[in-house]
């Protein structure tokens, strides 16, 4: 229970840092860290006290002691997209500061032509 | 399970950490730190799987921002020693909505089975049947190549989308005119 | 973009090499032991990101690997999709599995029917799209003028 309190915490961190922060960097690191936050969550929430991986190793063993493994194939491409969708506001941020010099949201208001 | 705990306490101050730190390149350090210390409680929590990813991910995660933060600047300019008066008001803010959610997730982690015991109710169902309808002894994989292949179909469609924006987004230079000018 | 040091040249020529053998076994085994086509293609990916970062590399060899990457990415796609529709061939449904093939014997590297060549498919799709994803955020600026 504390540990997924613990998940939500790191989860409003995150989202402390995209609504507060001036810088875009900032704000794609908190983008981030509400991503990992997420698929704790669900790894969290699959786990089972004394359980083995859900891996099968020899015909005859027993199952009955696997962990979930549903969150685990939720999660397994959640990672990789969470790192295709931070490239790409990684990008942005780039293109970004090749037109404005600056990573400032306050400074980047005005639309150039 | 006291190694959760330490490494949820470890991942919380290098979070307060990546947020608050002047040098840019040491906040992706730190979002590094983050990362690894997720990808060592997904081994706890024995999902080998989403560790193998996550270690690997993470990596990548540093160097993409270490690439972009080198190309252009790694000082935050819009951080001040000072205390400044405009950022009481959406602290404030944000702290009594952080008071609300912690309420509100407080009343729904009631109603999910306690941390340890999950029901498995679909679960059972396909490592019960797994061997013997896909043949895959990895049930993880099994899962998400046979019994949901359409989840893993709209996740590759969703990478190729990102892929294709980011390669769109950092293209120079578009279609010349006539005349030989660019119109990016 | 600059190569490095002759040190991590060297250590990156040894160590390239290997997780390319990494990461392709990881795609291959991925029906027995954790991993599968996400893990691998992020591995091979990283190799080759790996060797572009420790040798550096001229803005015309840059230009014909980024293109080269995103049509190997563009074919992974294909051929997911394409092995998709291939449950259409005995009269199944889409994504159907064990129609079409045989399971096989379980424990066995060519066994499980779709997943092995899903696997392969996946993890050249992720691989070539990440490799072309680090080009165009940290290689030279003059690369992909077109």
């Amino acid at each position: 229970m504390v540990a997924l309190f613990a998940c939500m915490v790191l989860l409003l961190i995150g989202f402390y840092a995209v609504v507060t922060k001036r810088n875009i960097i900032r704000i794609i690191i908190g983008f981030s860290l509400v991503e990992y936050a997420v698929n704790l969550f669900f790894a969290l929430v699959g786990f089972k006290r004394n359980g083995i991986p859900p891996i099968i190793t020899e015909l005859g063993q027993s199952r009955s002691n696997f962990v979930d493994p549903v969150p685990q194939a939720l999660v397994l491409t959640a990672i990789v997209i969470g790192l295709a969708t931070t490239a790409l506001m990684l990008v942005l941020a780039m293109r970004i500061y090749e037109k404005y010099r600056t990573f400032d949201i306050t400074e980047i208001r005005r639309l150039k032509g | 399970m006291v190694e959760l705990y330490v490494l949820l306490a470890a991942m919380i101050i290098a979070a307060l950490v990546a947020i608050e730190i002047r040098d840019l390149l040491a906040a992706a350090v730190a979002l590094g730190i983050v990362g690894f210390s997720v990808a060592i409680m997904f081994i706890l929590l024995q999902a080998p799987d989403l560790a193998i990813v996550q270690i690997v991910v993470e990596t990548l995660t540093v160097v993409f921002f270490a690439a972009v933060i080198l190309r252009t600047t790694n000082v935050d300019g819009t951080i001040s020693g000072a205390f400044r008066r405009e950022m009481v008001f959406p602290a404030a803010v944000y702290g009594m909505f952080c008071v609300l959610f912690l309420i509100v997730v407080g009343r729904a982690l009631a109603g999910l089975p306690s941390f340890g015991s999950p029901t498995m109710l679909v679960a059972g169902q396909y490592i019960a049947l797994g061997l013997e309808r896909t043949g895959a002894a990895n049930v993880v994989a099994a899962i998400i190549l046979d019994f949901r292949g359409y989840d893993t179909l709209g996740e590759a469609t969703v990478l190729f989308t990102a892929v294709v924006g980011v390669l769109t987004i950092a293209r120079r230079g578009g279609r010349k005119e006539k005349n030989g000018e660019d119109r990016s | 973009m600059r190569g490095m040091s002759p040190i991590v040249q060297v250590v990156a020529r040894l160590l390239a090499g290997m997780l390319f053998l990494f990461g392709t076994y990881v795609v291959l085994h991925g029906h027995l032991t954790p991993g599968g086509g996400f893990a691998g293609g992020v591995l091979i990916a990283a190799s080759f990101i790996l060797m572009s970062l420790a040798f550096g590399s001229v803005a015309q060899t840059e230009r014909n690997s980024y293109t080269f990457s995103s049509v190997v990415e563009s074919l992974g796609g294909v051929l997911f999709v394409s092995l998709a529709l291939a449950g259409y061939v005995g009269g199944a449904f889409f994504f159907q599995n064990a129609a079409v093939y045989g399971t096989g014997t379980p424990l066995r590297l060519i066994s499980s029917g779709i997943i092995l060549p899903a696997n392969i498919a996946i993890g050249i799709k992720v691989g070539a799209g990440l490799f072309a994803v680090f080009l165009a955020l940290g290689a030279s600026r003059f690369v992909m003028k077109d």
